[in-house]
């Protein structure tokens, strides 16, 4: 391992870690990494949140100001923190069920608000904590431990969710593409403003394992295969059934804190 | 002044950097007065999507070294729960206000209440203490919103005002000493900000950003912070201190106040709005000679025991005058199993009248 990604983690009796062989969550989480440190970010210029899941475990690996909050509760939490501190970066992580499910009021509201903060959405198509249970992104008629007869439910699109609610920056990109969920990351923390980056990961533990879509090799395999990028989409038709990759949204727009600050100002020339 | 003012005003006095909240009557009043207020302050004002983002992102701007405040009610306190047990668990000092009304449910959101008396204490899953203040005043919405804070900082715990709609939407002239006891928080750096060598100590709490690269989890955590979610001896030592902190302080942390009781042969125990009709009455029978007695509890959490044996040992009978069906007549009912204890309970979602209490009284007494 890359000496640069040892020194920003915790090294004391935290590891091995807990994720399962195969799990993308590592995949990204390096990339997170790497993005900060090219980023010019040391360590105690980032606060890394999360809620509660297998993805939110991340920051208890990072030897930084780390925020484990309540399930579906990281975006509210990191506004606290925000806003008594704009200085610092703050980075999100969160899962699919956490983020969209539980979550989801939070995350719509946050995007509205339009906070300085970067939110990667690890995105494994299931809850893999409780055991493989269906989550809001878990596509209709695919297999999980509550939908043993295929998902009844449609599924979120969360980038297009975070597009409508406001975000000013959007981007996916899945754990195949590891340099390129980097260069997102990257973006998305440069960007001032709310940014949302989705990161399409394997969980072949259970999702993988229930819907038959072999090991985690063969579940890269298929992010690869089925890939497009967004200069490549030119019409509708051709993102069907694929995994649109790249920046889907890139808008300026006010910033929160920003905006707070010219309220405080007007409040005290009064 | 009104109630719900008093105590934004009590807030900005104590040093609140920050206010989450989500409107809910019949403490809108709070938010309102904070968003004019705390940008004058250069403070945080945050109107949130609800109210487990409201106490949720309180409990960020503490940890980010602010004094944090929400206001709510009933419904909104069932709501904020979830995050009162993060707190509890994460020992992050901050205020929440419960402007109480009638319920449960939507109940009667216009009309007072004290029924989350026993909500406050035990609502949270799992193991804990908290504080709970109860104001029978305009003055001590401000005084106790400050108490509150003090209290916050000193025992890293969230602190409850248990007011109600009574008191919130009182106006009375107050006073504003010009000298304020203000407790700053221990933000010492340590690698050991969840715990001490003492089994009922409060650890000094680096806040993000000090360079303490802090570990603050909800789960079951060592004194460092690490995750010992399978330790039962982890969890043995942490649920103890978050109790012991508490209950071995309570000299320091509980405050009563009792009017007559010296020779009092009949005691009245009451708190907030309630207890001042129970003075009332107290006023009017010791004017008909009958020696009656006020122990009146500003600090309902934890409970004091001591002083309610004291106050009671001479009393042939104790009165317990509250609005809801009976609750904090249980605690009294506990530590005075011996005595005869009675319940004057009103649930109709109006204030409970001297009147009332007083006929009651005589039923029992003549």
């Amino acid at each position: 391992m890359n000496q640069e990604i040892l020194d920003r983690l915790r090294m004391d009796d935290r590891f091995p870690h807990i994720l399962c062989p195969g799990c993308g969550i590592g995949s990204a989480m390096n990339a997170m990494i790497r993005a900060i440190a090219e980023s010019g970010l040391t360590n105690d210029d980032i606060c890394i949140i999360s809620g509660i899941g297998c993805s939110s475990r991340v920051p208890g690996y990072i030897d930084a100001d780390t925020f484990h909050t309540l399930h579906g509760r990281a975006i509210p939490s990191a506004t606290g923190v925000k806003l008594a501190h704009p200085d610092k970066e703050m980075i999100i992580i969160a899962g699919d069920g956490d983020l969209l499910a539980i979550g989801g009021n939070h995350f719509i509201h946050a995007a509205r608000r339009n906070l300085d903060m970067t939110v990667i959405l690890i995105n494994n198509h299931n809850y893999g904590m409780t055991g493989g249970q269906y989550s809001p992104t878990t596509p209709q008629g695919k297999r999980a431990k509550t939908a043993p007869y295929g998902c009844v439910e449609r599924a979120f699109d969360a980038c297009e969710m975070g597009i409508g609610s406001g975000a000013v920056f959007v981007a996916r990109s899945t754990t195949y593409h590891t340099p390129h969920l980097k260069g997102l990351i990257k973006q998305a923390m440069k960007k001032n403003g709310f940014a949302l980056v989705e990161v399409i990961s394997q969980c072949p533990t259970l999702y993988g394992r229930l819907n038959r879509m072999g090991d985690a090799v063969k579940m890269l395999e298929y992010f690869k295969e089925n890939s497009i990028t967004v200069s490549q989409v030119k019409e509708p038709k051709d993102a069907e059934g694929k995994i649109v990759i790249g920046v889907l949204h890139d808008i300026e727009a006010p910033e929160y804190y920003e905006s707070y600050r010219k309220v405080c100002e007007h409040a005290q020339r009064r | 002044m009104q109630g719900n003012i008093a105590c934004a005003e009590g807030a900005l006095a104590a040093g609140c950097q920050y206010y989450a909240g989500y409107p809910i009557t019949p403490s809108s009043e709070i938010m309102e007065h904070l968003s004019n207020r705390l940008p004058e302050v250069n403070g945080v004002f945050m109107q949130m999507e609800d109210e487990i983002a409201s106490i949720c992102s309180m409990i960020g701007a503490s940890w980010a070294g602010a004094k944090a405040m929400t206001a709510t009610s009933g419904p909104g306190f069932s709501l904020m729960l979830e995050g009162l047990g993060y707190a509890l668990m994460t020992e992050t000092p901050c205020v929440i206000v419960n402007i109480q009304r009638a319920g449960p449910a939507t109940g009667q959101a216009t009309r007072p209440g004290q029924s989350d008396i026993m909500q406050a204490r035990w609502g949270a899953h799992g193991d804990y203490r908290i504080i709970g203040l109860s104001p029978w005043s305009v003055q001590e919405m401000y005084d106790l919103t400050i108490k509150a804070f003090n209290l916050a900082e000193q025992y890293r715990v969230p602190v409850i005002l248990l007011a109600d709609e009574v008191v919130g939407h009182l106006k009375e002239s107050f006073i504003i000493k010009p000298e304020l006891e203000i407790f700053i928080r221990d933000s010492t750096m340590t690698d050991k900000p969840f715990g001490t060598e003492q089994d009922d100590g409060v650890p000094p709490m680096p806040a993000f950003g000090q360079g303490a690269k802090l570990l603050v989890t909800g789960s079951t955590h060592n004194q460092f912070g690490i995750r010992k979610v399978a330790d039962p001896k982890v969890q043995d030592i942490l649920v103890n201190r978050l109790c012991n902190k508490i209950d071995r302080h309570k000299k320091e942390i509980c405050e009563t106040e009792s009017y007559l009781t010296d020779d009092a042969e009949y005691l009245f125990v009451s708190f907030g709005i309630s207890a001042r009709s129970a003075y009332a009455v107290v006023k009017q029978l010791r004017n008909q000679g009958i020696k009656a007695g006020l122990l009146r509890y500003k600090t309902i959490w934890p409970f004091d025991e001591d002083e309610l044996k004291q106050t009671a040992q001479n009393c042939k009978m104790i009165f317990v005058p509250e609005m809801n069906r009976g609750q904090l007549v249980l605690e009294i009912q506990r530590v005075l199993c011996d005595k005869q204890v009675i319940s004057i309970p009103k649930t109709q979602g109006e204030a409970i009248y001297p009147s009332e209490i007083s006929n009651e009284f005589k039923k029992y007494t003549t």
